[in-house]
């Protein structure tokens, strides 16, 4: 079954999603927050209403900063 | 999504501003709000020079970034906080944008002026790790703006922060902190001039900022960070912001527009007498400055470091 590759931080790991899939629908099936992450494929940002091809890798990076700024 | 402005392909959108904008606008857009909330709360002067606090992690080299773009004299400071590879890590992400920006950073290690970092500091005091690590940033952000001349001291507190500081002393009804949340703390005896620039940004803009900019910024948490509650009030606001977006923008102007004008009154009105720490000279409402007595106690025959400090009322969170 072809496959979106996806890479999580804090801690580092990959999971990997039956695709294509929406943004959106990727980060409702892992229980993210979309306030809370930017979705980059690449060096481009996607949106939350972009298709991500199957086969493809992206990145679900936190924004959250915490501890003493 | 297409750009509000342009209508090309967007790549990210702002639920807050029911708006998405493509790389170009998006830029602008995060310049803009920075000019607006340096404007609109008088922030920095044309002429004068900025210390910017940074970290090496999104927000801090995204201020450096702007407002070295917008043509301020903008130094750096790094403070080395002591936390092992973490603190590596980040002090090259800081010194590589400094290099890539032909600006100057100053940098204080503290094992170095003080003898002590931050899990030592912490475990002697018995103080969080956050506690310990905010105590001596602001003791070291304001020392090094003090000594180096600077007119101001430019901090990368955004919204998420603000808010979520917020939240935190409204739950707490926590007096003297919500009289000290404010945009800019003017300066006073012993204290050079705060500044938060990047209030009208929420984090992921931030970020989103920093990526589309090609500035190398740490993504990984900071390790003492785990259970902070900052990280839980952050999750819970995000949540409501799904629900409501533009809830933290409404939290945290609403305060500063309609409810600090009171809390400043009651701050005015009472508040303990400053003085001089007796070790360091730092304005203090005890004898000894909250850092001095943590650094004494971490590393009683270290090197006192450089004079000038901050006491433990500082208003940063």
């Amino acid at each position: 079954m072809p496959t979106v590759k996806v890479r999580l931080r804090n801690p580092n790991r990959e999971v990997e999603i039956a695709g294509p899939r929406r943004v959106s629908a990727i980060l409702r099936e892992l229980d993210i927050n979309p306030e809370s992450v930017l979705v980059i494929c690449g060096d481009e940002l996607l949106t939350r209403d972009e298709e991500v091809a199957a086969d493809s890798e992206i990145e679900i990076r936190p924004v959250i900063s915490g501890g003493a700024p | 999504m297409k750009c509000r402005v342009c209508r090309e392909k967007a790549v990210i959108d702002i639920r807050r501003h029911n708006a998405a904008f493509c790389r170009e606008h998006f830029i602008h857009h995060c310049r803009q709000q920075v000019v607006r909330a340096m404007e609109k709360f008088d922030m920095i002067a044309r002429e004068e020079r900025v210390l910017v606090a940074v970290s090496g992690g999104k927000d801090s080299l995204m201020l450096w970034d702007v407002l070295l773009d917008l043509g301020y004299a903008a130094d750096g400071l790094y403070i080395g906080l002591g936390i092992g590879e973490y603190s590596d890590a980040s002090h090259e992400k800081a010194a590589e944008f400094a290099a890539r920006r032909e600006a100057h950073l100053v940098v204080v290690d503290l094992e170095t002026s003080y003898g002590f970092g931050i899990p030592g500091g912490a475990r002697s005091v018995r103080r969080a790790a956050c506690s310990a690590c905010g105590l001596s940033k602001r003791y070291v952000m304001n020392d090094a703006a003090i000594t180096g001349g600077y007119d101001v001291l430019a901090t990368g507190h955004n919204l998420d922060d603000e808010a979520a500081v917020l939240f935190g002393n409204v739950l707490h009804w926590n007096m003297d902190a919500l009289v000290r949340q404010r945009p800019v703390l003017p300066a006073s005896r012993g204290f050079v001039r705060k500044v938060k620039p990047l209030i009208r940004l929420g984090e992921r803009e931030t970020a989103a900022y920093s990526v589309l900019n090609g500035i190398d910024y740490i993504v990984e948490e900071c390790p003492m960070v785990e259970g902070n509650t900052g990280l839980r009030y952050k999750a819970a606001l995000n949540e409501l912001e799904t629900a409501a977006p533009g809830t933290k923008n409404q939290l945290y102007f609403g305060f500063v527009e309609r409810a600090l004008p009171h809390f400043e009154q009651l701050g005015a009105a009472g508040g303990a007498a400053v003085g001089e720490c007796g070790r360091c000279g730092a304005p203090t409402t005890g004898d000894v400055c909250a850092f001095c007595r943590m650094r004494e106690t971490a590393a009683p025959s270290a090197p006192r470091g450089a004079e000038g400090s901050e006491p433990e009322l500082d208003p940063t969170p």
